[in-house]
């Protein structure tokens, strides 16, 4: 007897909006597609109430590919519920804040194209998000790339084309490189007489590490690293984000740049323990020059979109690197970095996005006191760029604040240096603002940018700075949340804090 | 058992009906050439072709759960026989026949073509000559090509049962005649395409030669012809016999060459391009499935004995043939060009399963997928995949012929996005994207070959993969994205009629299928792939 499949209808319900647009008027394609993305929206956020309010448990699990172990198994724990949270707020948001944006025929593929492709993006994204199979997981994770792909390519500035195979190919060639260590976990799970490739099972298993469990767990992490993204592998992302609309980019960064960090979570961590322990000196090392790279790199540039770009590749540097010091405090600051780097720096994508919008430039010398013709946007703009430096009272705050404690207890020297990074950060956010909005508005600005932020634009902003300054002041439901993974993958790991006076203070 | 001796053999026809059935169909056929009256003769012919293999289908299925030896000799010396219909045989028969339907679907094509077929109107015509005019204005069709088709796959259908050397000779001569026939036989184009058919012909008869030869060692090693005896004589005697390797070597190199493996591949994309579409098509299908399968017994039942040795040899082919397949194909400018070099690349990964060698006899545990499935998966994928693209080259045209250059073929995704998004879907097939066919292929032809312990020709496989992607993302960029170049006129596509419609809808549900839910099919494909194994009794 099987219950009700919750969490399929869930990853279904996109997809559905994508067949409703294809078959629509083009005309129709908008509001269909909003519609379903706001239905998603309220269905999650049901089920999110029903699975905390009621202590229920959502999982499903059927047989897929036997023979190879597989099977179709959904699982709603903390950080699926997290993650899907921000995905199907984030979904609807940009759908409004992309409303008016004018893709008629000679812009490739038309409007009903992009919102049918950003629906395909929010199903797949939610069913990696859900899946607590490998394989399955895998096959989302590959999945979510061609619909971005076509976003970036068809949506997307003048050399979206290129940007976009460049998107595509790193993608596609991490994931193939990700394969390779699925078929490798496959052969291992086999060999071990007991086929299943449920991440619970996986890590029962405890697979003695050898030579080629140290390669397979390489594989996973380049894979992950490249779609995260980490230095060196990061070049597509400047390019991506610089091409594509700003609400693909919102997506992309805040959504499905997720994922990587994510599986860090789910099959570094929780399938290769021993070989995670083994090689986080390296990775954290490796973290930190994600940081102060993505920080020099952003106050280097002169691209407002390619700023924003290595602003998160710093960001993302903070997450591994709490997600590889193995302590419960900075497992839970890098699930809860991952939700609020998605609000701050959606956000903050899509606010410049208007401006760039109205002055057709992303270039930083074309513009110059905006501040004085449209103090809402310049406003927006402000806080959501010191949400995403981590002032405190905004959520990521708390998030950078946990992350860096856990550090601490456990590498006292990475986590001092990790905290210059934050300082950077104020840099290249408060430089970018001066730049932005400060000053004498020159004719050029004050002919382009005419108007202030219309309804439309501030309602798709509201959400997402209502929420990331709410769960700054308030973050506990947020981490309670999250409490419980954290603590079956410390358990996983074989971890134990470091006793300190300092991960107190995290709470 | 003396060459010279001769007992009637007591066959079980039930079990040789599907072969007999295509043979026979081919036979009526060439009758029907001779007695029908022109007007009714291609429709005949469809028919004949379209229900022999339907009846071939069904007799496959017929005697389903019978496995038998054809042939067995009746002394308990427990010799198998020269054509032996076991689990393989049935699935890689089944396999074979529904593409054969599928590829004289497009055979059958008439309206995108303008009422004639993608077939030459009479052969005999020095091309663009007033005869050919003529045999055009007259509406002449070549319906000889179905009967040559047929007894292609008749031929196909016995190599994959052959059991025997000059049994598989046999087969491979039966397949191979017809196939150079009719790559000369393109309506367009049809000096490039007389010159494939020659190529194909002087290097087939090359390679058939040097089988032959390799046969012939064999057999001084052997001293007999059947599998079984070489077996016997790989376990008993010494498998470091010069006459067995150097036979061996000959004998694979016939089938590698049928397969399209480096460094016996240079015959593929001339043909592949000359060829008729719909015949490239059929060849790019039928004719891999038929050499993956003989290959596979040949070297799984015949010199299984001495896997160690053969396995090396295979995967440094498979690494040479991805390499050159996928690194060649990226600068391809010709669509059916650039497919036929990633038929190569693909003949390469269908090999990483075969050097892979897991079966029963190799540690293989029972409900987990072997190298003999993997492979039969594997080529169900990408056929799927190839014969869809070829049914989509054959709707797009300019002034009614068929437009091959890429660059013709740009901004065409925007202007038909129905086959626009057909083909982005074969496409990422064939690169192993997931929710596919090709990816579930690929999946379990290289975790087979991992468990066989070769998971670093699984890496390189996996690095070619890589390779390969650029040469599917670079046709789909072009298509979606690339502006249009200033032609008088552009490309357009026709509407496709009845049969290549039929062929588009069956590739795309079965890539998406087996995409989504391959567990069944794999499943049954495992459960019927052992090789039946001659039992040692000196």
């Amino acid at each position: 007897m099987m219950a009700f499949p919750f969490l399929s209808v869930l990853g279904l319900l996109p997809l559905v909006g994508v067949l409703l647009t294809c078959l629509s008027k083009p005309r129709a394609a908008k509001v269909l597609g909003l519609v379903t993305a706001l239905v998603t929206l309220a269905y999650a956020a049901g089920l999110i109430a029903w699975s905390q309010g009621f202590e229920q448990i959502l999982g499903e699990q059927v047989d897929w590919l036997p023979m190879i172990g597989s099977s179709y198994a959904l699982n709603f724990d903390g950080l699926s519920l997290v993650m899907v949270a921000l995905t199907v707020l984030l979904v609807p948001v940009v759908l409004i804040a992309e409303w008016r944006s004018d893709w008629s025929a000679d812009h490739r593929l038309g409007q009903r194209g992009f919102v049918a492709m950003v629906l395909l993006v929010e199903c797949f994204a939610l069913f990696s998000f859900l899946s607590f199979d490998l394989l399955l997981f895998y096959i989302f994770f590959e999945a979510t790339l061609i619909p971005m792909y076509f976003l970036i390519a068809g949506w997307g500035g003048q050399k979206g084309r290129q940007a976009g195979v460049k998107f595509l190919i790193f993608g596609l060639a991490g994931g193939l490189i990700m394969l390779f260590a699925v078929i490798g976990v496959i052969a291992l799970s086999l060999g071990s007489g007991d086929i299943s490739l449920n991440f619970a099972d996986l890590s029962a298993l405890q697979f003695a590490s050898t030579p080629v469990t140290k390669l397979i767990f390489i594989c996973f992490f380049i894979a992950f690293a490249m779609k995260a993204p980490m230095f060196p592998v990061h070049i597509w992302l400047p390019d991506a984000a610089e091409q594509s609309s700003a609400g693909t980019t919102a997506l992309l960064v805040g959504v499905l740049d997720k994922l990587g960090t994510f599986a860090m979570i789910r099959v570094c961590l929780g399938v290769f323990p021993e070989e995670s322990a083994w090689a986080s000196p390296v990775i954290m090392i490796a973290a930190l020059v994600s940081i102060f790279y993505g920080a020099f790199a952003a106050i280097g540039s002169r691209n407002l979109l390619r700023l924003l770009a290595y602003t998160s590749i710093s960001h993302f540097g903070f997450i591994v690197l709490g997600i590889f010091a193995v302590t419960s405090a900075s497992i839970s600051g890098s699930i809860f970095y991952m939700v609020n780097h998605g609000l701050a720096t959606g956000a903050l994508f899509l606010a410049i996005g208007y401006l760039i919008s109205r002055r057709g430039s992303a270039s930083l010398d074309a513009y110059g006191g905006v501040a004085k013709i449209a103090p809402l946007a310049a406003g927006f703009t402000l806080v959501a760029g010191l949400a995403s430096c981590a002032l405190p009272g905004t959520s990521s705050f708390v998030s950078e604040f946990l992350v860096v404690a856990g550090v601490w207890s456990r590498h006292p020297v990475i986590a001092g240096v990790a905290v210059l990074g934050t300082v950077v950060a104020a840099v290249y956010i408060l430089r970018t603002y001066q730049r932005l909005m400060t000053g004498e508005p020159s004719t050029e600005v004050s002919q382009a940018i005419d108007k202030d932020l219309n309804w439309r634009e501030r309602i798709a902003l509201i959400p997402l700075v209502l929420a990331f300054l709410v769960l700054g002041f308030w973050p506990q439901p947020a981490l309670q949340v999250i409490e419980p993974t954290t603590q079956y993958y410390m358990s996983v790991a074989g971890a134990t804090d470091p006793v300190s006076d300092l991960e107190e203070g995290g709470r | 058992m003396s060459l010279l001796e001769f007992t009637a053999p007591s066959l079980d026809y039930g079990l040789l009906l599907p072969f007999l059935i295509v043979l026979g169909a081919a036979l009526v056929g060439i009758l029907i050439e001779a007695f029908v009256p022109r007007q009714a003769r291609f429709a005949s012919q469809v028919v004949l072709a379209l229900l022999a293999l339907i009846a071939a289908i069904g007799a496959v299925l017929w005697r389903w759960s019978v496995i038998n030896l054809v042939d067995p000799s009746t002394d308990g010396s427990g010799i198998t026989g020269s054509v032996i219909i076991d689990g393989p045989t049935k699935a890689f028969w089944l396999i074979l026949f529904g593409f054969g339907l599928i590829a004289l679907l497009l055979f059958a094509e008439r309206r995108s073509h303008g009422g004639a077929t993608a077939f030459t109107p009479m052969a005999a015509a020095v091309p663009g000559s007033d005869q050919e005019k003529a045999a055009a204005k007259a509406g002449l069709i070549h319906s000889e090509m179905f009967p040559l088709a047929m007894f292609s796959l008749a031929g196909m259908s016995l190599m994959l049962a052959a059991n025997d050397l000059l049994v598989l000779f046999i087969a491979l001569e039966i397949l191979s005649l017809p196939l150079y026939v009719m790559s000369g036989m393109a309506r367009q184009r049809r000096l490039a395409s007389q010159e494939a058919a020659l190529k194909y012909f002087l290097l087939g008869a090359a390679a058939s030669a040097i089988f032959l030869f390799g046969v012939a060692l064999l057999f001084g090693y052997a001293g007999g012809f059947a599998y079984d005896q070489l077996a016997w004589a790989v376990t008993d005697g010494s498998s470091g016999d010069p006459l067995l390797l150097a036979g061996m070597g000959m004998v694979a190199i016939g089938l590698l060459f049928k397969l399209g493996a480096v460094p016996f591949h240079s015959w593929v994309p001339d043909v592949y391009q000359g060829a008729p579409t719909p015949v490239t098509a059929f060849m790019s299908v039928c004719t891999k499935l038929a050499a993956a399968g003989g290959l596979l017994r040949l070297l799984y039942v015949s010199v299984g004995g001495m896997r160690w040795t053969w396995q090396p040899i295979i995967a440094g082919v498979a690494i040479l043939t991805i390499i050159v397949g996928v690194v060649i194909a990226i600068n391809q400018t010709d669509l059916k060009r650039l497919l036929a070099y990633s038929s190569i690349a693909h003949a390469g990964f269908l090999l990483v399963p075969v050097a892979g060698g897991l079966a029963l006899t190799s540690g293989l545990m029972a409900g987990q997928v072997g190298s003999v499935a993997a492979v039969a998966f594997y080529l169900i994928g990408y056929g799927l995949a190839t014969i869809g693209l070829f049914a989509i080259i054959m709707l797009v045209r300019r002034q009614g012929l068929e437009v091959t250059d890429l660059e013709a073929w740009a901004g065409i995704g925007r202007r038909h996005p129905l086959l626009g998004a057909l083909m982005t879907f074969f496409l990422l097939s064939l690169a192993g994207i997931p929710l596919t066919a090709g990816f579930v292929g690929k999946l379990a032809a290289f975790q087979a070959a991992w468990r066989g312990g070769y998971w670093w020709l699984v890496l390189v496989a996996i690095i070619g993969s890589i390779v390969a992607v650029f040469i599917y993302i670079r046709v789909i960029q072009v298509i979606y994205f690339k502006a249009a170049p200033d032609l008088r006129e552009q490309p357009h596509m026709v509407m496709p009629g009845v049969p290549v419609t039929i062929v588009l809808v069956l590739c795309a549900l079965g890539t998406l299928g087996l995409g989504l839910y391959p567990g069944p099919v794999l499943e049954w494909l495992q459960a019927i792939s052992d090789f039946i194994v001659p039992v040692h009794t000196p």
